[in-house]
């Protein structure tokens, strides 16, 4: 059985979760204290990932750590479509390009986050700055990527890169960033809130959560 | 900034840290009421809290309890004693001190909001509601004049996951006990253990008006749940709650009976909101 390492309020655990969901696969969480126990700081977890970071992933013999790497290896080998991580030379750089987006600019969202919510000591005016510097680059490019009919962020079916992506963004009125001026990104929110299999994460306003829940049901 | 408060604010009990993480090494540098406070733990164990200047000068010492796993303090000089909790002694329950969370918010706002069962199925879907069972029973709020305190009770809801040791769902009874403008529990049957209640509960730290450091804790019967189990299941029902309030407007809690349209289902609401005008709280509210 596969095996999350987990944090319930980890938008990096929630990008293994959903993906494992939009696929259909069983797996089983361990929940570590991240917060306020600071678990995996401690001995027992950095022997698992001596970076000191969720979420980490086990299957079998597998021991993986990064969650945009634990997406790679979960589509790799439990999607039989091959859509999530396509196999051409072109698309995969794609891929990996914004994977890397997702791990490295998108996280000053997760921290500007981590401030708001958990207290963390961090200069959150400049991360809010950051984050939405890398939100103008996502937006530019999901608009341009409309044009061309091609809606995802890697190309014109959703990849694991949509998944490692999607977070942090939706997230980011956890760490005080309004999306009001990003339309392109709240449609591709949109489009992903529909895959099947979707599933949320608290802090996510889903189309059917809070307000809009009100409306009456069909 | 050290506008005047008034008593109805001031003499309350906050807490301002958890006893575990109010360490020696560790002080708290925090606010409360929109004041800067420091609390510390000497080496031997012994907690003192005071209220400084912006600058961080010592302008005096407060007074300081620990109870309940917190550590409390007051800025004004509360008429009643910190509320007891007498499901504390009791034997067989285990206590999770959740950590604390921060809600841009007013404290007003967050305890309405841990009165309200309308929300369960929409904000909380599938775990403590699920459409379409989303009407609210007939419930009583009422002020109890022997104890002013608040109390809301006879409430049911139809919950999927009532706690972290729900097997399945189930009919659960509530009653929510608010001790202080400020501070809030409730009372909800047991999944491990039939007829008896486990608790949660609520202390806002307000540091400005519409800013808090939420404390919050479950005191339950639940010999299956690992500690991080029930630990994160709580807090992921906080952070659905989070994102609600944050877009609540105004953020301070409006008093006025004509601010927003109640329904039959916001009685606790609009008792909570009475009392609050009747004691005269003015920070927070609108």
């Amino acid at each position: 059985m596969i095996r999350l390492y987990d944090f319930v309020l980890s938008g990096s655990c929630y990008k293994v979760r959903l993906f494992l969901s939009l696929l259909g696969q069983d797996y089983e969480t361990v929940p570590v204290g991240f917060y306020p126990a600071k678990e995996h700081k401690k001995p027992d977890f950095l022997q698992l990932n001596p970076l000191g970071q969720l979420p980490v992933l086990r299957d079998g013999d597998l021991v993986l750590r990064d969650a945009q790497a634990i997406l790679v290896y979960l589509a790799s080998k439990y999607d039989p479509s091959g859509s999530w991580y396509p196999d051409d030379a072109a698309a995969r750089g794609r891929v990996a390009m914004w994977l890397s987006f997702a791990g490295g600019e998108l996280m000053t969202a997760s921290a500007a986050r981590l401030h708001d919510v958990l207290n963390y000591p961090f200069d959150v005016a400049s991360l809010r700055e950051q984050a939405r510097q890398a939100f103008v680059v996502l937006d530019d490019h999901l608009a341009e990527q409309e044009l061309r009919d091609c809606p995802w962020v890697a190309g014109p079916e959703p990849t694991v890169a949509d998944i490692a992506c999607f977070p942090y963004v939706a997230l980011s009125n956890d760490g005080g960033i309004a999306r009001d001026e990003y339309p392109a990104i709240e449609r591709w929110l949109a489009r992903v809130m529909v895959l099947p299999g979707f599933i949320d994460m608290p802090g996510i306003l889903t189309p059917w959560s809070g307000e809009a829940a009100e409306e009456p049901a069909a | 900034m050290s506008k005047d408060l008034e008593p109805a604010a001031l003499d309350q009990w906050y807490v301002i840290e958890s006893s575990e993480d109010l360490r020696s090494d560790q002080p708290r540098r925090t606010r409360l009421l929109g004041r800067p406070i420091l609390g510390e733990r000497s080496a031997s164990g012994t907690v003192t809290i005071e209220e400084r200047t912006e600058e961080g000068e010592t302008l005096r010492k407060l007074p300081c309890l620990e109870r309940y796993g917190y550590v409390w303090t007051t800025l004004g000089a509360p008429v009643k004693p910190l509320f007891d909790m007498p499901e504390f002694e009791e034997d067989g329950r285990r206590l999770v001190v959740c950590g604390v969370l921060t809600v841009r918010t007013s404290p007003g706002r967050i305890v309405e909001n841990f009165l309200d069962l309308s929300h369960f199925p929409f904000v909380h879907t599938d775990i403590l509601g699920a459409e379409p069972m989303t009407e609210v029973t007939p419930y009583k709020a009422k002020l109890d004049e022997s104890s002013g305190e608040l109390w809301v009770t006879e409430c049911g809801f139809y919950q999927p996951q009532a706690m972290a040791a729900s097997s399945g769902a189930a009919q659960v009874d509530y009653l929510y006990r608010v001790p202080q403008p400020y501070a809030a529990v409730l009372y909800k049957s047991s999944p491990g253990k039939a007829g008896a209640f486990d608790l949660i509960g609520i202390f806002p730290q307000p540091l400005e008006e519409t800013l808090c450091d939420v404390h919050c804790f479950m005191l339950v019967y639940d010999d299956v749940s690992s500690y991080e189990g029930m630990l994160q299941w709580q807090q992921g029902i906080f952070l659905q709650d989070r994102i609600i309030l944050e877009n609540q407007r105004p953020a301070r809690l409006p008093l006025d009976p004509k601010a927003e349209l109640p329904s039959r289902a916001d009685t606790s609401a609009i008792q909570y909101r009475r009392w609050l005008k009747n004691l005269g709280v003015e920070f927070g509210v609108a």
